[in-house]
């Protein structure tokens, strides 16, 4: 393994991000504080409670995995498909690295990112709705495990793509409509029979379940499926990104 | 074999397209030299240094570089091996210095920051090593793909085209630093597309067209294998056409009709020189001056490349 490989690609990356450090946190922070404002304050006074928690409250876990999914992804999928658009991807490809030390480096880059801002976008939400976590090791584990897997969702969307018009539509077009009907502002309870086993199909459902569960300790999935699912998504992403780099399917020809 | 650094084997590739780029290509570098692959436009050269630097899949054939097989053993033959591309693809954003410890690190080395700066100063990049690297020029962007393709201490060195788009003074200058390099002990394989490049720097010249390498020589036996020589005659009186006792001799009489020139092999024991004179003078042509000329790489590269598509 190419250790210093790693630590190049990471630290090259990490350098990008902190060359944009305000839009890079400013955009999700404002978003989410006009979520708790909307949703939070206006609409949440007059919601009640959902599962014995708050609405105010309840709307946390969701909103925090909302960021995550999208940092995570447009974070990784730009970091891969701007060596790719500007042709510097040459380099990437004619040195001594493999799927291992890109993944590691770029993917970890794009999670470390997410993770930083899942904490701040927590800390923001403390100032519009007062919360306790019941389970914080577990909350950290989620904001791992989600980063991670959906910065690999990211980063094979990167590869995939050869525009910036299909860059930016799987992120508007899939996890947009899925992270919304994935029980970020309501619980899956409420829905109509039907549909709530319609919902079990989409991958979100555990990720915010499994989220909601180590904040309040109830969750509207077992929280070992959760895991068991966001760690089936990542294996997944894995395999489909090995395969990338074994057959140069769309980077080499 | 043992003085060979890169060997490259039957190797073929064929493009999505179905395009075949390179056709059964064998290629032995040696270590140490300067080699210069000369050819046309879409002649393939720049697929076969992306086929031996791990860019392109090659359909078929194997390449070995510094004794290691590119595909196998990447990692080992990819730490060998640096590239500067035909394309100026660089950062946008990145430091000059911060993109070449980049590179290094990316090739496998310990950060070395009395290494990057030797660099940066053989390419004349030490006092822009602040600069955002778009706010370099062409010439500089070039420069900055060499200090990376140098960043890890390569003992190949593949640069496609690195003086297309250079002007004069760069152009000696980078003579100069491939000189430089060759000397520290590094391999070069160059593509270019000026002949008198290749005459000035190589010490053996490979011609491909078509995916097909035809001639693999010497600079020197390549010059004086395909090479003609031109003996030029300047005559007294002019003539209006080459008298017909000289028929079928490779004569050729210059528009003006003062000037003849008779065009031979300079490698063959009998150039037919002494005959000529002769029958000349039986013929009444009267001599003033002459003088004889080798034919540039030029002349032979275009002679290989018309013989081929002909
Ligand atoms: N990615 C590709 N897909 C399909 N065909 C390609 C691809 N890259 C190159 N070719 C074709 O392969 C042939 C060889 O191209 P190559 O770039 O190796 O030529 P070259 O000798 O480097 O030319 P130049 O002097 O113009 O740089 C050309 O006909 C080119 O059009
Ligand atoms: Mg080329």
């Amino acid at each position: 393994m190419n250790v210093y490989a790693i630590k190049a690609i990471y630290r090259f990356e990490m350098a990008r991000t902190f060359r944009t450090i305000v839009q890079s946190i400013a955009a999700p922070v404002l978003s989410t504080s006009l979520y708790f404002v909307v949703f939070g304050s206006a609409i949440g006074s007059r919601m009640g409670e959902v599962g014995g928690v708050d609405y105010g409250s309840f709307i946390i876990p969701g909103l925090v995995m909302l960021s995550l999914l999208g940092e995570s992804i447009s974070n990784a999928s730009f970091g891969i498909y701007l060596p790719k658009w500007s042709g510097t991807i040459y380099e990437l490809l004619s040195a001594p690295v493999g799927v291992a030390e890109v993944v590691i480096g770029y993917v970890g880059a794009a999670a470390t990112k997410s993770i930083l801002l899942g904490l701040l976008i927590l800390a923001t939400a403390r100032v519009f709705v007062p919360y306790e976590i019941v389970h914080p090791v577990w909350l950290v584990t989620f904001l791992i495990l989600t980063s991670v897997t959906f910065s690999m969702f990211g980063f094979i969307i990167g590869l995939w793509a050869d525009s910036f018009q299909k860059l930016q539509t799987i992120p508007l077009m899939v996890v947009t409509p899925l992270t919304f009907l994935g029980g970020a502002f309501y619980s899956i309870d409420m829905l109509p029979p039907f549909w709530q086993t319609v919902t079990l199909f989409n991958p979100v459902v555990y990720l915010i379940s499994g989220m909601r569960w180590a904040f309040y300790g109830t969750a509207e999935v077992n929280v070992v499926i959760s895991i068991g699912a966001t760690a089936g998504f990542m294996v997944l992403c894995l395999i489909a990104i090995t395969y990338v780099f074994r057959t140069g399917y769309k980077l080499k020809s | 074999m043992e003085s060979s650094i890169v060997s490259v084997r039957g190797v073929s590739k064929t493009y999505a397209g179905g395009l075949q780029a390179l056709k059964r290509v064998d290629l032995e570098i040696k270590r140490g030299e300067i080699f210069a692959l000369l050819g046309p436009n879409g002649a393939g050269k720049t697929t076969l240094i992306g086929v031996i630097c791990g860019l392109i899949t090659a359909s078929s054939g194997t390449v070995i570089a510094d004794g290691h097989d590119v595909v196998a053993d990447f990692r080992a033959a990819r730490m060998k091996i640096g590239l500067v591309p035909q394309e100026l693809s660089t950062d946008a954003f990145e430091t000059v210095a911060a993109t070449v410890t980049f590179s290094r690190g990316l090739f496998g080395k310990r950060k070395d920051a009395a290494h990057v700066e030797k660099v940066l100063r053989a390419l004349t990049l030490w006092d822009k090593r602040d600069a955002k690297i778009m706010t370099l020029s062409g010439g500089m962007k070039r420069r900055v793909l060499i200090a990376k393709a140098l960043s890890h201490e390569p003992t190949i060195l593949f640069l496609d085209e690195p003086t297309a788009g250079v002007d004069v003074e760069l152009r000696h200058d980078m003579w100069n630093i491939v000189r430089d390099l060759r000397a520290s002990g590094v391999t070069i394989i160059l593509t270019t597309h000026y002949i008198q490049e290749a005459e000035e720097m190589a010490d053996r010249i490979g011609v491909i067209n078509k995916g097909e390498l035809i001639v693999v020589e010497d600079k020197e036996v390549l010059m004086r294998r395909l090479g003609k020589r031109r003996l030029t005659l300047k005559l007294v009186k002019k003539l209006d056409a080459i008298p017909a006792a000289l028929d079928g001799r490779s004569l050729e009489l210059a528009p003006s009709g003062h000037e003849l020139s008779y065009t031979f092999d300079g490698a063959s024991e009998d150039t037919g020189i002494g005959a000529l004179l002769a029958e000349l003078g039986k013929a009444g042509v009267e001599i003033n001056d002459l003088h004889t000329d080798e034919s540039s790489l030029e002349d032979i590269f275009v002679g290989l490349v018309k013989g081929e598509q002909a």
